[in-house]
């Protein structure tokens, strides 16, 4: 379980997550939605400690994530964050190798290889495994991230905007990733989106901040709703229900 | 096998529609044999690998061996010293550059463009300035090699810290603050040395040529065992160094405790450029030269690689190119103009690069 307990963190003097409590159960997929600057990335960067809170903790199945040494963390919590350049030339294998890390610290065993082969399988990355990774589309790019992220194995697994430069069939088969990764390994996973209809169609539990706080949870039949909407986003979105799924009409 | 296994990877925006048939024998024939796994890259890194041992075993050999004239053994005695400075040199830039790279997450910089070797200048102008060149040239050489060697770690370790301590900046912003920093250190200088007396000044101009003659025994020796413990420590450290390339937040996901393994990085890095340049005075574009020969010549990331070819390349191309200037050309003094002159273009040629990509 992730516990989420006052946590507060500024910019300068600008307060982007504002003293926000939450608890994630174990298990499961979670979205995080809500406007540009409702301190969705932050939170999730603060969660994963990469970003030190001003006030407030994270617990992580009760310990503390700033104080838990980084290398038994690393096990148990894996993140991928919005934006990854990187300056180095990698190809995708030796990538996705990197995220077995935690555990080989570099030097790769049989069990590693099967976790690595396993990952780029889920990513659907067969083919490319010995491509340079700047010869790759920005979608590809992004699969083998999350491919490095998987093959770290964790428990719990953060992902910050995974949809980004995906086209709308690799958007629908990274969410089913995402959904096999907490069905069938059991992982729980916490994903930020931008595209309200992906939470609504993929999550468990959607989470719906605004302006650094948590203003609504809970299962996407409650979540996506007019009402609901208005409030997290400040505009009037018609939703409708398709085959048994809320889907939002943003588009006119 | 879990459902929809695809095998049309190779562009997957080319793709025309959802597939989802489970392995459909639709592209295969586009791609390489799926059965071959294996990285191509091994067989080419090794080539390089062997290569570079054969052509530094050769260029020492030459610049020991060749056109010997007079008595072997005092020949061979004087080069062998000059060889060891060489060495030295070129293993401690060429593992530090790559070192700093990574933690930098650039492959443009390099300790000496970040101002270092205005920082050695101006320490060897305060000494002679405050000493005075018979009183400098009172204190032994050991200890003058070990007062510049802490002042330069402590002022590099502060630099790189307050420079880099913060968050990731833009590569040409860095560059701009090392440009800017150097003429500070640079206008520090040339004030100190315009009130130096002439005389004085001579023997600091002598000072401030790299120079690989000359180099006392025991700090060659000091010299190297820093050298061979630092890169110890480092070679052992060097898969945390891929993980730290993939940049910060990256790094810290895979259990890196970031902040402290990069301040200590630093002071390796540190520690070795100030032992060369405490060794022989500063090589500018040196580093970058080598580093960049060695990612281009292996196409590879790994530390494990990168280090061994860059030093590799580091000592073929400094004793190669002595031995070349040294014994066939006969032009002892100029091969720090020469590799100044080369590795100025590869910065241009990187920068000019790295400014088109975006």
């Amino acid at each position: 379980m992730i516990t989420v307990e006052q946590v507060t963190k500024r910019y300068g003097t600008t307060v982007v997550v504002d003293d926000v409590s939450l608890e994630l159960p174990r298990g499961g997929v979670t979205s995080v939605i809500g406007p540009n600057g409702a301190g969705k990335s932050t939170l999730l960067s603060v969660v994963a400690r990469l970003l030190p809170a001003e006030s407030g903790r994270v617990l992580l199945d009760g310990a503390d994530v700033a104080r838990t040494p980084g290398r038994e963390l690393a096990r148990r919590l894996g993140v991928l964050r919005q934006d990854n350049h990187l300056a180095v030339r990698l190809t995708v294998r030796d990538l996705v190798t990197l995220g077995r890390y935690p555990y080989s610290r570099g030097r790769t065993t049989p069990d590693d290889v099967a976790h690595v082969d396993a990952a780029v399988a889920r990513l659907d990355l067969g083919g490319l495994e010995h491509r340079y990774l700047d010869e790759l589309s920005g979608g590809q790019r992004q699969r083998a991230f999350v491919a490095m992220v998987m093959a770290q194995d964790t428990e719990y697994v953060l992902l910050d905007e995974p949809l980004n430069n995906l086209d709308m069939t690799h958007a629908r088969d990274m969410m089913r990733t995402v959904r096999r990764a907490a069905d069938e390994l059991g992982r729980t996973v916490v994903v930020v989106l931008h595209d309200v209809n992906f939470a609504s169609c993929w999550s468990d539990r959607i989470v719906a901040m605004r302006d650094g706080r948590v203003e609504v949870q809970g299962p996407p039949s409650e979540v996506i709703d007019t009402d609901v909407l208005r409030r997290v986003y400040d505009d009037e979105i018609t939703v409708r229900e398709v085959d048994g799924r809320r889907v939002a009409l943003y588009y006119t | 096998m879990p459902e929809p296994l695809r095998l049309s990877l190779d562009d997957a925006d080319a793709r025309s529609g959802p597939v989802s048939g489970p392995s459909s024998g639709r592209s295969t024939g586009a791609l390489r044999d799926p059965g071959d796994t294996r990285d191509p890259r091994g067989r080419r890194v090794r080539l390089v690998l062997l290569a570079l041992v054969v052509l530094a075993v050769v260029a020492c050999a030459a610049f020991l061996l060749l056109d010997v004239q007079g008595a072997w053994s005092y020949v061979l005695g004087l080069r062998s010293r000059t060889l060891g400075a060489l060495l030295v040199v070129a293993l401690a830039i060429a593992v530090s550059t790559v070192v700093f790279q990574t933690v930098t997450e650039n492959r443009i910089l390099t300790p000496s463009i970040m101002g270092f070797d205005a920082l050695y200048v101006l320490v060897q102008t305060v000494a002679v300035f405050t000493l005075g060149a018979v009183g400098l040239s009172g204190v032994p050489a050991p200890v003058q090699f070990g007062v510049t060697l802490v002042v330069m770690l402590g002022c590099s370790v502060a630099l790189f810290a307050w420079i880099f301590g913060a968050a990731r900046r833009s590569v040409h912003l860095l560059v701009l603050v090392g440009v800017v920093l150097g003429v500070l250190l640079r206008s520090l200088t040339a004030m100190l040395q315009r009130m130096i007396d002439p005389n004085e000044f001579q023997v600091l101009q002598a000072r401030l040529f790299a120079s690989f003659t000359g180099v006392d025994p025991a700090l060659l020796g000091v010299s190297g065992i820093l050298l061979v413990g630092t890169c110890w420590w480092l070679w052992r450290r060097r898969h945390e160094l891929d993980v730290l390339a993939l940049g910060r937040p990256n790094a810290v996901a895979l259990g890196v405790e970031h902040r402290r393994r990069v301040m200590t990085l630093l002071v390796a890095v540190s520690l070795l450029v100030s032992v060369s340049t405490a060794l022989v005075g500063p090589i500018t574009f040196f580093g970058l030269l080598v580093a960049n020969l060695a990612y281009v010549l292996t196409g590879s990331s790994k530390h494990a690689v990168t280090l061994p070819t860059a030093a590799l390349t580091a000592v073929v191309v400094l004793v190669g190119g002595q031995a070349v200037l040294d014994h066939v050309l006969s032009m002892g003094t100029v091969l720090s103009v020469v590799i100044e002159l080369c590795g100025g273009i590869v910065f241009i040629v990187l920068l000019v690069a790295s400014g088109r990509r975006r």
